[in-house]
């Protein structure tokens, strides 16, 4: 039987080592870890997809472990340490079958079967992204770490590597601080978000190495950022609890979005739709509609959140389909009489009869499940 | 002139608006909706208004005889009397409300900053300093504070930077740090920084009332660990301004002091108050305060020790976005 986790709309990695699933059509947000297992050393810093088909999560916990979690299962089913350089995961990626992870100390690492591939990318690396387009490409940035873009296939020397603004009017070099980064669809271009407030657009395909793009939004660090679907601007989200989408055009502010309370520590923008998601330090997980701005939903989700996945499904009500009447009715059904008009009939009746039942049990399902996960790694 | 003035008295004793009780029904003559404030004459209009005042006043007097008289006569089995609205009782309700079942938010707490204090792992030391050159009420405010806040230590700021101040008062195993701000002479702001890894709160300081200010007030409190009281820390958030509190004081309070820190929080305003009390009967209590007496208003909670600008807010207080309803409370 498929797992309801798989309908989950939004997936939330909590600083208490909590992997959480929200569906937010039932409104309803479920732990996939048992209360009893939590230990705040497994907090989640780092998520990713380990597949296209989103049927696999990565979760990249402070203790460096990267667990495995299936979501047509509903939970972990393997763990592995992945060890070497210091600091937490900035970042986890997933090609050829294999994890990228990348440290705060700057140590880059494919973790292939055979041997692994190690690069150093310098240290105080804030945040590693790989190019959706070239899977085999990953951005790093960091404090005093300018971007840097790597070919995991030659992965001695960086195949682009970002310059600094121009000294200030001081003649003072400006400080660099990449938080976040992301590429552009159908194109070379690199956007990121920096701690002293810029947005900047890095162009690789150009002679210039310098950002060809700087806008600034607001007086606070910018944590994390995540291109509109149409990938002509950008939704930052800042420290202090503000965010706004920012045009890559022009470098304008084109609107903010409201509602926050404390720090923005991740940002996702649904592939198609019009549709934000972000969640923070003030325990809240938001969705957004960026064309009107309006709030869509609000989760209370208990601890405080450090990174989120929103779901690439186009049919956003898709729901699991309710699981039909117990299998042995209609075997019966099937020996009284073969007339299958009939059966569906009775099958419907029973459906709606069976809708508060069938969520009961299935709420009543779950611990056992968290057990068993517990019991796994 | 005569004419006049009974046509302006006889609409509005017809008015239909505040002044229709105040009237006899037989000159009612004028549209209804009329009320007082359209009498043009400014010295008719306020005489009018002044009784219909008046008229108010009889009629509320006289309705609240009326119920008292029936309750009276229902006696026992009189309707049990309605509850005044008050903004508290009529409070928004707070999804982030702390439920005490609730093993994830229980989680979260016992591994907390302030975990190793609850664990009793550390002992408070708290330093109390101010902004550069505090000036006299600011300094006996803060001379006031660390009598009642038990191992703590007032220095003067030197012009140093809370950043610089940090680093050392955590090799010298302080706790907490309380910054007194103040302006014109006047505190007016407090922050709270839990060491060695924050949180960091920010509060707004008002109405301080130094012990002299005060009124029939005891005499200079004891050296006595106090015992402290929360009042109403209900959500996720007055929990952890709660739980800070709490690991300002030490554990164990010695009852024999018979004093008391009371933090009550109504309304999002937290009000610090500091009492002795005795048991003078079984039943009788007395108490008296001993000050000093403020009041604080979070402005923000941070992660992390002090960091202005590049620190990550947990809570800010966007009176823009959040004070949308007067009934709605985040503390």
């Amino acid at each position: 039987m498929a797992s309801s986790a798989r309908w989950n709309h939004v997936w939330v990695g909590s600083e208490t080592g909590i992997l959480k699933g929200v569906n937010l059509r039932r409104r309803q947000a479920t732990n996939y870890v048992a209360a009893s297992a939590l230990r705040r050393d497994e907090g989640v810093c780092a998520m990713c997809w380990g597949d296209p088909s989103e049927s696999e999560i990565l979760v990249g916990c402070l203790d460096r472990s990267v667990k495995l979690f299936s979501t047509e299962k509903g939970k972990f089913t393997e763990s592995r340490q992945c060890l070497g350089g210091e600091g937490s995961f900035c970042g986890l990626a997933v090609h050829d079958s294999s994890i990228i992870t990348c440290v705060e100390s700057g140590l880059l690492k494919v973790w292939r079967d055979a041997e692994n591939v190690e690069t150093q990318v310098g240290a105080g690396v804030c945040c590693m992204r790989q190019n959706p387009a070239q899977p085999q490409c990953v951005g790093t940035g960091g404090k005093e770490n300018a971007l840097k873009v790597w070919d995991l296939h030659q992965p001695e020397e960086p195949i682009f590597r970002a310059k600094n603004v121009r000294n200030d009017w001081l003649n003072l070099q400006v400080p660099v601080w990449e938080r976040d980064l992301q590429f552009l669809p159908g194109s070379e271009k690199i956007v990121t978000c920096t701690g002293h407030h810029q947005v900047r657009l890095y162009d690789p395909s150009s002679p210039q190495r310098r950002p060809v793009l700087e806008a600034t939004y607001g007086e606070y660090p910018l944590t994390a950022l995540s291109l509109t679907p149409a990938a002509d601007s950008v939704v930052v989200g800042s420290s202090h609890g503000d965010m706004a989408v920012i045009d890559l055009r022009q470098g304008r502010l084109v609107k903010c979005l409201k509602g926050f309370a404390g720090s923005v520590r991740s940002v996702q923008c649904h592939p198609t739709l019009p549709l934000v998601a972000s969640c923070g330090l003030d325990r809240f997980l938001r969705v957004h509609n960026i064309e009107d701005k309006r709030l869509v939903h609000k989760v209370y989700l208990k601890s405080r959140l450090n990174c989120l996945l929103l779901t690439s499904r186009e049919r956003w009500e898709d729901e699991e389909p309710e699981p039909a009447a117990p299998q042995a009715d209609v075997k019966e059904e099937e020996d009284e009489l073969w007339d299958g008009m009939e059966t569906v009939a009775t099958k419907t009746v029973l459906k709606r009869n069976m809708d508060p039942h069938v969520r009961e049990t299935q709420l009543g399902k779950r611990p056992k499940k968290q057990k068993r996960t517990s019991a796994g790694p | 002139m005569c004419g006049l003035g009974s046509m302006a008295s006889g609409a509005a004793g017809s008015a239909a608006g505040p002044g229709d009780a105040a009237r006899a029904p037989d000159q009612a003559l004028f549209p209804p909706g009329f009320s007082v404030s359209e009498i043009k004459n400014k010295q008719r209009r306020h005489f009018m208004f002044v009784r219909w005042k008046q008229q108010q006043r009889k009629d509320k007097l006289a309705n609240k005889k009326k119920r008292k008289k029936e309750r009276e006569a229902l006696g026992d089995k009189a309707p049990p009397k309605p509850v005044p609205k008050t903004i508290e009782n009529q409070r928004v309700y707070d999804e982030t409300t702390v439920d005490p079942n609730d093993e994830e938010v229980a989680f979260d707490e016992s591994t907390d900053e302030f975990a190793p204090y609850f664990n009793r792992q550390t002992v408070p030391k708290i330093l109390i300093t101010t902004s550069d050159r505090p000036r006299g009420r600011t300094v006996r405010f803060c001379e006031q504070l660390s009598t009642i806040i038990p191992n703590s230590h007032v220095y003067y700021r030197r012009g140093l930077a809370l950043k610089r101040i940090i680093p050392q008062c955590i090799s010298r195993d302080f706790t907490d740090l309380i910054v007194i701000n103040e302006d014109r002479k006047i505190p007016n702001g407090l922050v709270l920084s839990h060491l060695p890894d924050g949180p960091t709160a920010h509060f707004r300081m008002s109405s301080v009332r130094l012990r002299k200010e005060i009124k029939r007030k005891g005499k200079a409190p004891t050296e006595h660990q106090p015992e402290v009281i929360l009042n109403n820390f209900t959500t996720r958030l007055g929990h952890s301004i709660g739980r800070m509190f709490a690991s300002l004081f030490p554990h164990d309070p010695q009852f024999i002091g018979r004093q008391v820190a009371t933090f009550h929080n109504q309304r999002d305003y937290i009000f610090f108050r500091f009492h002795r009390y005795i048991f003078r009967s079984e039943k009788k209590v007395g108490i008296q305060e001993l000050g000093p007496r403020f009041t604080l208003k979070l402005r923000s909670l941070q992660k992390g020790t002090f960091d202005s600008k590049f620190g990550e807010y947990e809570w800010i207080h966007k009176h823009r976005e959040m004070d949308t309803s007067r009934r709605k409370f985040h503390l």
